[in-house]
């Protein structure tokens, strides 16, 4: 493998001057997924810096009542967090649904956040990818494509995001901390990723040279929070990436949806916040016909391709699932 | 001698050498040091076919540790007009960098040598090849039926005729006419291909992950035009094989490159390169017909299969075959064709022909007795042949009608209500099938050599593979048997073609050609050495060769047979489906081992699980490429998936063997695709005929699918 240099930054400040700004270098977390695309060529970074040792790895209550998550939390201690269990069930369960035990203690939420997409053709040095190679085209549109997006892409670039943590944070409108040589700052999850269009291979708003620092979870409607799910379908029962994903809460008075959230995931090229389905449910009586009428609001932008229809489907009975589940559980 | 108080074949034993396993101490071909060794990265072809224009080999030599780069325009010739041990010419593939042609993708076109395996693999990478690229063909389909044509190869007769099958299928109450379609399917053992080659005071040694060392050796003796006794292949420890590891480009290229260099050469595939190189199972596109009386009984049995291979190599999926020895029917006509396109030479993959060819029979079987209102194991009971359907030929021993007769009682079928789409748990449709499976019993010759020691102690040697099967440790039950004591006096060496020839693990038939070499030379010492005479320090060795007995076995349908059944629940909501549970029940001969040989049963059927629900390697036409070729992208059960897998067996001991084996390699793995996809029928209603039946499938088969 090609030689790389290596430091390990020990805070903050210090790890953005060791990056400096260089578009050659990476940010070492977990490696979970850096480590896999440096061994197939598709990263081929010049320098690694190191992040684990920095005091990012804390879950800890935010001043205004929310819950501020540290950029090198592993997925596990994530997971396993009593809050976040408590407060947030749809996140731990979307955790718990991604990768295996030893991956996610390995695994980080910045890289989480961060981790490319599996498209085999992103991940196969010998194929064009607009994402990996701009401009050089994507077979996925003609070819092999039934698990790639049917919202949000375009003809140059059909690739999903593969995060389920990024799909429950989605839903709870996240929020994520950066720090970068001038100073911190923060973007909304909903503006992280950038929109497709013909610049595939530009994936997230933030500046370069940044480095996450977190994510933080706001306090609000935590009563719809609380009662919430996340259920992921994938070709086999584990260690697989969804075909399919729904993150759900859902806050049910007298038979009335007061309050709904919905990200998908496995669909487009970010975990995709359903806005259409929330809007046409708030208020709604809480029952399959309404939720399949969510749904179907939605998925109303979908534009499958002609071998991934089926997700709009799959998308529409999971969300009637999962709400179902959800209103069961608030009517007890 | 003593005598042993009961026979120790048919007690568990955990493998001889396990504890080396576990602990890490068994050193597999891929980790053993030798000095001055440099190591070899293969560069495969980027496009489907045309012809290498340029290699850059210029600016990867001067990359740090750089030694060599092999291609076509240097490397050492080799010959491919020999008959290999498989008593057919070698797959042109293994005679690497010959020539500019590329037949497919991830062809290897280069071997870059270096110090370290890290500056070979980066040298490779680097390495700039320039093609003329022509147009390709990779697209399989059962439409490309007109362009085929039958095909025996090494297999067993392409066509085989019994009756009038129009006649029967016209006077038929019922009639069964579908289609079935497997995917291209890979075997990845959890050991790479791995190999060093070096020459040693004249010699050829060659330290290897293969199946068989004899196989190797007739390779690679015939490619480099040398006489076989020069030539040593080890293999000690072989993390799995299941009929890939064989010989492959690696082991050509590091013998090359061992000449070139003049000091040893390891050349180690990776997982993705392994997906061009390592062999994989063709799909198959088959057709069934089945006309019966309306009581079930069959009148007429077709069975066609469609399957592909290289256009350097034809090596046939011979799915039809399956149908051969399993149901009686006055017509039987049973063919496999073959269609040649841009794509790696497919090869032997776990029941080659059974594993596809029992989804199709055993489905269409489920079909028959849906429409004839007969329960499915009663079907097959109707079905029973007393001769071989086609040969005529007695059967050694047939045990099919005790397996669903056992399978049935302990998975609980009787209970069984037949109507589908009915048994709803939570979110799950949940259904039982069944499935039947077969897998030839052979035996090839093998030779043994046995060593009474002077210190009481007996060494077996014989030239057996222990591919992860438990070998080793059923020949050390077989020997102490045979010898009448105890297994901490029997030591068996295997694994070097030095000594001497035997069948390679293969064809389900190594544990039983072995055994049957073992139990002669035990025979053989037992009549040499006099009671209470004294052992020479040197020992006392007998050796045995079975060519002549396993030639005189008398021609018989000989086969092992099997049951499958499954449990499955299926959401309609998300199309995922799960096994609940499986259970097995086997007539494969005696089981020597019983601890190894429910491994090998389970394993074989959680292969079927997979090929039911996971296995499918995507190939990309415009590319002529797999998409996602990894263990990443390629799906198979994980732990998850496997829930209770049970494996049984009924008694059924070889009469012609004379251990009483049949083999247990590959029985496990049919049917059982079968057994699956009946339960997802008798769960939603749905017949799944395309596999693996993955939830887009399910999710949108309206009617049948």
């Amino acid at each position: 493998m090609r030689e790389f240099g290596y430091r390990r930054a020990l805070d903050v400040p210090g790890a953005v001057a060791l990056l400096d700004g260089d578009p050659d270098a990476r940010f070492l977390g977990g490696g979970t997924n850096l480590v896999d695309l440096m061994k197939t060529g598709v990263e081929r970074p010049t320098r690694l810096v190191d992040i684990r040792e920095l005091p990012l790895d804390r879950v800890e209550p935010a001043e205004d009542g929310g819950l501020r998550i540290g950029a090198t939390v592993t997925n596990s201690d994530l997971a396993a967090h009593p809050e976040v269990r408590r407060r947030y069930p749809a996140l731990a369960q979307a955790v718990l649904a991604g990768a295996s035990g030893q991956l996610r203690n390995m695994a980080t939420v910045g890289g989480n956040l961060l981790q490319r997409t599996r498209c085999g053709y992103f991940g196969d040095v010998s194929s064009p990818c607009n994402k990996r190679d701009p401009g050089s085209g994507c077979p996925a549109v003609e070819g092999e494509h039934r698990n790639h997006a049917i919202l949000g892409a375009s003809a140059h670039c059909v690739a999903t995001h593969p995060s389920d943590m990024g799909v429950a944070l989605t839903a709870f409108d996240a929020r994520v901390t950066y720090e970068t040589a001038t100073g911190p700052g923060e973007i909304p999850l909903a503006d992280f990723y950038l929109p497709v269009e013909e610049t595939p291979h530009r994936e997230t708003a933030l500046p370069p040279g940044a480095l996450i620092t977190g994510v933080t979870l706001p306090p609000g409607a935590t009563a719809t929070a609380a009662n919430s799910c996340y259920r992921k379908v994938r070709e086999r029962a584990s260690y697989a990436f969804a075909i399919g994903s729904v993150a759900a809460a859902l806050d049910v008075r007298d038979g009335t949806v007061r309050d709904v959230r919905l990200a998908f995931g496995a669909v487009a090229s970010r975990p995709w916040r359903a806005h259409a389905a929330e809007r046409a449910l708030t208020g709604a009586p809480a029952d399959a016909e309404h939720f399949a009428a969510a749904a179907d609001a939605e998925l109303a932008a979908a534009r499958p391709l002609p071998h991934n229809g089926y997700k709009v489907t799959l998308m529409r009975n999971l969300v009637v699932a999962c709400l179902s589940e959800l209103a069961e559980e608030a009517a007890r | 001698m003593t005598t042993a108080a009961k026979p120790l074949i048919g007690t568990a034993h955990p493998r001889v050498e396990g504890r080396d396993k576990v602990t890490g101490a068994a050193r597999y071909a891929g980790e053993i040091s030798f000095a001055g060794l440099a190591h070899g990265w293969l560069a495969l072809s980027t496009v489907a076919r045309g012809r290498v224009r340029e290699i850059d080999t210029e600016s990867v030599l001067s990359m740090p540790g750089v030694l060599t780069v092999l291609h076509h325009g240097n490397a050492p010739r080799v010959e491919t007009g020999y008959t290999s041990v498989l008593g057919v010419p070698p797959d042109p593939t293994v005679a690497v960098f010959q020539h500019d042609r590329v037949p497919h993708k991830g062809w290897p076109v280069a071997l870059v040598v270096a110090e370290t395996s890290e500056q070979a693999r980066e040298a490779a990478e680097s390495l700039v090849v320039r093609y003329d690229q022509e147009p390709h063909d990779v697209a399989f389909s059962a439409r490309r039926d007109a362009e085929a044509a039958p095909f025996d190869g090494h297999m067993p007769p392409a066509l085989v005729e019994k009756g009038d099958l129009e006649a029967e299928l016209a006077a038929s109450a019922v009639v069964i006419d579908a289609e079935y379609t497997t995917p291209e399917e890979y075997h990845n053992p959890m050991e790479p291909h791995a190999t060093t080659a070096r020459w040693e005071d004249g010699r050829l040694e060659v330290v290897d992950s293969n199946q068989g060392t004899n196989w190797v050796v007739g390779e690679l003796a015939g490619l480099f035009s040398l006489d076989p006794g020069s030539v040593r292949v080890r293999s000690e420890h072989v993390g799995g094989g299941f009929g890939s590891k064989g010989v492959r480009a690696h082991q050509v290229a590091a013998v090359m490159a061992a000449t070139v260099l003049r000091r040893p050469v390891r050349v180690v595939l990776t997982r993705r390169q392994m997906f061009s190189l390592a062999g994989h199972r063709s799909p198959t596109a088959q057709r069934i017909r089945l006309g019966a009386e309306a009581d079930g009984r069959l009148r007429a049995l077709e069975h066609r299969s469609l399957s592909r291979t290289s256009t350097v190599y034809d090596f046939i999926e011979p799915s039809a075959g399956a149908s051969r020895p399993m149901y009686a029917a006055d017509a039987h006509h049973t063919e496999n064709r073959l269609i040649r396109l841009d794509v790696p030479s497919p090869t032997w993959m776990r029941a080659p022909g059974e594993a596809p060819g029992s989804f199709a029979l055993e489905s269409a079987l489920d079909e028959l007795a849906e429409r004839c209102g007969v329960d499915p194991v009663e079907l097959r009971i109707r079905n029973e042949p007393a001769v071989g359907p086609v040969s005529g030929l007695p059967f050694g021993s047939r045990n099919l009608v005790g397996c669903f007769r056992e399978g049935a009682r302990r998975f609980g079928w009787a209970e069984r209500d037949p109507r589908p789409g009915i048994r709803r748990e939570g979110r799950w449709l949940l259904g039982t099938g069944t499935a039947a499976s077969s897998f030839p019993a052979m035996a090839m010759p093998s030779t043994a050599a046995l060593t009474a020691e002077a210190d009481g102690t007996f060494t077996v040697r014989i030239n057996a593979a222990d591919i992860g099967t438990g070998a080793r440790t059923a020949l050390t039950l077989v020997a102490a048997d045979a010898l009448e004591v105890p297994t901490e006096r029997v030591r068996v060496r295997i694994g070097d073609s030095d000594l001497g020839p035997a069948m390679f693990a293969g064809g389900s038939a190594g544990t039983r050609s072995w055994s049957w070499a073992v139990t002669a030379a035990a025979e053989e010492l037992r009549g040499s050495l006099l009671p209470g005479a004294t052992i020479p320090p040197e020992g006392v060795t007998v050796t045995s060769d079975t060519t002549e007995a396993v030639g005189a076995l008398a021609r018989r349908e000989r086969h092992s047979y099997g049951a499958q059944f499954a449990e499955v629940a299926v959401d309609p909501a998300t199309g995922e489906v799960r096994v609940r549970r499986m259970l097995g029940i086997f007539a494969a001969g005696r089981i020597v081992n019983p601890l190894t040989a429910r491994n090998q049963f389970v394993g074989g059927m959680t292969w079927g699980i997979s090929m039911a629900l996971h296995e499918e390697a995507v190939r990309d036409q415009a590319l002529g490429g797999l998409y996602g070729p990894d263990l990443a992208g390629y799906h198979f059960a994980a732990h998850a998936d496997i829930r209770n897998v049970e494996a049984g067996w009924v008694e059924d001991t070889d009469p012609d063997d004379p251990v009483g084996i049949k083999g247990i390699g590959e029985v496990g793995i049919v049917g059982a695709a079968a057994a699956v996809a009946n339960a997802v029928w008798h769960a939603t209603g749905v017949r799944h005929r395309h596999l693996p039946i993955r939830p887009d499938r399910v999710l949108t088969a309206g009617g049948d699918a």
